[in-house]
């Protein structure tokens, strides 16, 4: 049986839906994003997936709220022009049309999963033990199906080369995002002193314990990223300029390590990315040490966005 | 009704939502954040079907959580880059709009590099 | 359950990023020498794949992690996969030979924003098709796509103006939600069958509601990215307004890629579910694309974009192969050569597409234009690349012995054995209005020119080379009638498309 809980929290999320779609002023419908990304964490907990909400919190309402919330900003001047070019009366009930078709569709299909579920939880049980972490989660994501982890830092990579190739060609090689500068007594320069420090322990501490608790090193390293953004922003720091070696090994270090260590799987297990007996554990460990710095660059820079400015 | 499927119904209708905004909404920043309602609600139903599959001791099938974990970040790096090319567009031309007789150079003063 | 081989299988996908992944560390003008290196190592493996897969006469296997599905992630590769994975090795190393003169980066000079991201760009594009080619499990697939897109949507906008941003802003949005709709198919699979491999699936999945819509959604989001009419608006603008290159990259392999994966979902994971009027469907929408793209292509008034539009025409006769695979099935026929002819119309548009484009930037650089009413004097500056023109029009075409007529050839054949004649009739009105637009373009350039005129810039021979050797490829994959073994079945079930459960 739902309780009002679980009720509650599903008709607020398809409010704040409807005012992230349907709102005038696109400013608005950003922050009712983000405020529904961050009741949608509190969804994920009541599904029984911590790691999810964590991921969800760091990345999805966190980071992605900061990207849109920027956009949004810096496109204000365009609300004028939008407002005049809404689509006709035709265009919009084709689309009300599709849109219910394909709820009606989905919500069959969800009351027409079959009972009992089909369900992997089993074998994951079951081979938990041989990876040495106590967390299914991680060992799903590093060894059951480590390949789809790689592809993801992969993603993010070319992510952020994508949005590299988005600079104007005189400043390619450069600085992303303007030069910030904050009010050196004021609250956001306050809070990007005292924060780091703090962000840095805890973000450390939930990439260590992601191995048998909810955690792991894409929260770590979103945390991490957060705090480098802080002060980016806040002007005590500049983002460093993209043609850096140092930052451009820092992006690749993670991802080729892993790959190195799929390849020593692939000479003494038998497979690319299996571990030798009893070795699973630490080489899990070098993996995630090695990705959540390159994570942590990748993901700011990504918020960082295309180089603008050359030397200054 | 049990909670997975209440957020599987929830999912239903938020997919929905989602793509009436990225078919109705013209303006591109709208367009990305109905995409990203819809990827939400696929989310949903991805975590709903995994609490379905609740079995051995844990509260929910560990294989589709994580790759919702992989998921929420893909399409973290999709906003990011539809956001620095609509940015970049705005930059180049002025304007936002994705239809093809817009001008393809701003007049006058650029607002940001 | 790993068959030999199938080492090689990572080895394709991971080589090219690693080469992405080097080059950008190493920076500056080592990209390019980067960039080739991995096209040997990726050629080689390529072959190697195809080699393993003949000699065994298997589906070449590959256990990542030692893991099995339904657990853990198989690599896996039969004849649809290594004809593409050798295919695409073939084109990019083309592309390349060609894009050295564009974006060759000199000694002496900086490292530039445009010639740089191209060859990380490239090498992304291969990593994520090779991904796409060999990967067994749909939610690996869903990454690749995405990788595919991202690496796909920047080359669009390389040269970084406003309209080609504008151009590439609607292709990822198109993509985009692409992705998402198969997403959300392979999610409503495993609610229902509790696994994402592929072999698994075709074992389990049974023909209810739930499939149905999980394929619909599957399919149109895939359709999306293929850019088969009518979602094919996107396709035109951000493939003219790339750098010859890059739009060689975008309309030879990046559609091929979702395309592929229709393939794998309806004849792998849906055979006995898929309906007869669901594939007409596919099969009208890729005649409407014919007729539409090639009536279209003919008013262009730039080369480019009419080339453009054939892409959009020739994507149609990809999918005129699902209505005649599933008549042939339902007839008990042998659908084989039906899936033959799909992949060979696949392969020879590709390296026909990639040397069209080419020839058109070319063409560019020589005369300072693109305008299709002003070709002359064309004929005499770039010989070689008028006849790798018009060589990658006749593949287009379909005469012998092109690949093009060979795909045709089994389609056709195809469609008289179960008499849906009227495939036959599109292919043979798409063939007429293509040789209409080729002959246009060759006749024009074959006018002497004005006298006094000169070419604004004298173009290399190697790139001209380069896109005559990918024409002649197109042109000469015809042989391929005269290959002992049919590579393309090797490893693949037998299950009828349509129907039997």
């Amino acid at each position: 049986m739902i309780g009002m809980v679980d009720t509650g929290l599903a008709l607020l999320i398809l409010g704040l839906a409807v005012w992230a779609i349907a709102a005038r002023d696109t400013f608005a419908a950003v922050v009712g994003f983000v405020a529904y990304g961050l009741l949608l964490t509190l969804i994920w907990v009541r599904l029984h997936a911590v790691d999810v909400a964590l991921t969800e919190g760091a990345i999805g309402g966190g980071l992605t709220g900061a990207l849109l919330i920027g956009a949004a900003a810096r496109l204000r001047a365009t609300e004028a022009a939008a407002l005049s070019e809404r689509p006709g009366v035709a265009l919009r009930t084709l689309a009300a049309v599709l849109s219910a078709g394909v709820t009606a569709a989905l919500a069959v299909c969800v009351l027409a999963l079959p009972v009992p579920a089909p369900t992997l939880a089993h074998e994951a049980a079951a081979h938990v033990a041989a990876t040495g972490v106590g967390n299914p989660i991680p060992a799903v994501l590093l060894a059951f199906r480590a390949m789809d982890t790689l592809l993801e830092a992969i993603v993010l990579l070319f992510a952020l080369v994508g949005v590299w190739s988005l600079a104007p060609d005189r400043a390619w090689g450069g600085r992303p995002g303007p030069r910030h500068h904050a009010d050196p007594n004021g609250m956001l320069a306050y809070i990007a002193r005292v924060l780091p420090p703090i962000g840095i322990i805890v973000g450390a501490y939930i990439f260590w314990v992601g191995a048998d608790y909810p955690g792991g090193k894409f929260q770590g390293a979103t945390i991490l990223a957060a705090m480098w953004l802080l002060v980016m922003m806040s002007g005590l720091s500049d983002a460093p300029p993209i043609r850096k070696t140092w930052l451009r090994v820092g992006l690749v270090a993670g991802p080729l390590v892993f790959i190195a260590i799929g390849f020593v799987g692939a000479a003494a297990a038998g497979a690319f990315l299996a571990y030798p007996e009893g070795y699973a554990k630490p080489l899990i460990i070098v993996i995630e040490f090695a990705l959540m710095p390159s994570l942590a660059l990748t993901l700011g820079l990504l918020l960082a966005g295309a180089p603008q400015r050359l030397e200054e | 009704m049990d909670t997975p499927t209440l957020f599987g119904l929830a999912a239903a209708i938020l997919v929905g939502l989602g793509l009436y905004g990225v078919i109705a909404h013209p303006q591109p920043l709208r367009k990305i954040l109905a995409f990203n309602v819809i990827g939400s609600g696929v989310f949903l139903l991805l975590g709903a079907i995994a609490r379905r599959g609740a079995a051995a001791g844990m509260g929910g099938d560990p294989v589709p959580q994580a790759l919702l974990i992989t998921g929420i970040v893909v399409a973290f790096s999709a906003t990011a880059v539809a956001v620095a090319l609509l940015l970049r567009l705005f930059g180049e031309t002025g304007s936002v709009t994705l239809s093809s007789d817009a001008p393809a150079k701003a007049d006058g003063d650029k607002p940001h590099g | 359950m790993t068959t030999d081989g199938g080492l090689l299988l990572a080895v394709a996908v991971l080589a090219p990023f690693v080469g992405v992944m080097a080059g950008l560390a190493l920076g500056g003008r080592f990209v390019v020498r980067v960039a080739f290196l991995t096209l040997v190592v990726g050629l080689g493996t390529a072959l190697g794949v195809a080699r393993a897969l003949v000699q065994s006469g298997r589906a070449v296997v590959y256990l990542l992690g030692g893991w099995a599905p339904p657990l853990g992630v198989a690599l896996r590769a039969d004849g649809l996969s290594a004809v593409m994975l050798v295919a695409v090795a073939v084109v990019i190393g083309g592309i390349a030979v060609y894009a050295r003169a564009d974006f060759g980066m000199p000694a002496g000079t900086p490292e530039a924003r445009a010639p740089f991201t191209f060859w990380l760009l490239l090498l992304a594009v291969w990593g994520s098709l090779n991904l796409v080619f060999v990967s067994g499990d749909l939610f690996t697939l869903y990454v690749a796509l995405e990788l595919l897109t991202f690496a796909g949507v920047p080359l669009v906008c390389l040269d970084g103006k406003g309209e080609t941003l504008r151009s590439a802003l609607r292709y990822l949005l198109f993509a985009l939600v692409g992705s998402v709709l198969y997403l959300l198919g392979a999610t409503l699979l495993f609610g229902a069958y509790g696994t994402l491999d592929i072999a698994l699936l075709a074992a389990r999945v049974r023909p209810e509601p739930i499939t149905w819509v999980a394929a619909a959604l599957m399919t149109t989001g895939l359709l999306a990215k293929t850019a088969l009419f009518p979602l094919h608006i996107w396709l035109p603008p951000a493939h003219a307004g790339a750098p010859a290159a890059a739009s060689a990259v975008l309309s030879a392999l990046v559609v091929k890629g979702s395309w592929f994966l229709v393939v794998r979902l309806w004849f792998d994971v849906f055979p006995g579910v898929i309906t007869r009027p669901s594939a007409q469907l596919l099969g009208a929408l890729g005649a409407s694309a014919i007729l539409v793209g090639n009536v279209v292509a003919l008013r262009q008034a730039r080369l480019k974009l009419l080339i453009a539009y054939s892409t959009v025409a020739q994507i149609g006769y990809l999918f005129l192969m699902f209505p005649l695979v599933a008549g042939l099935d339902a007839a008990h026929l042998d659908s084989g050569s039906a899936v033959t002819g799909g992949m060979l119309q696949a392969i020879s548009h590709a390296t026909a597409k990639a040397a069209m484009f080419m020839a058109a930037g070319l063409v560019y650089a020589t005369l300072g234009h693109d305008r299709v009413a002003d070709l002359r004097g064309i004929g005499r500056a770039l010989p070689m690349t008028v006849v790798a023109f018009a060589l990658g029009g006749a593949s287009l075409i379909g005469l012998p012995p092109s690949g093009g007529f060979l795909a045709k050839w089994l389609l056709l054949s195809a469609a008289v054995a179960t008499a849906q004649w009227w495939w036959a009739l599109v292919m043979l009105v798409g063939g007429l209005l293509t040789s209409a637009y080729v002959f246009l373009v060759v006749v024009r350039a074959m006018a002497p020119a004005e006298a006094g005129w000169s070419p604004k810039v004298r173009v290399p021979r190697y790139p001209q080379v380069a896109v005559l050797a990918l024409a002649l490829c197109s042109f000469l994959l015809g042989a391929a009638a005269l290959c002992p073994v049919d590579v393309v079945r090797i490893g693949r079930p037998h299950a009828a498309l349509v129907g039997s459960r």
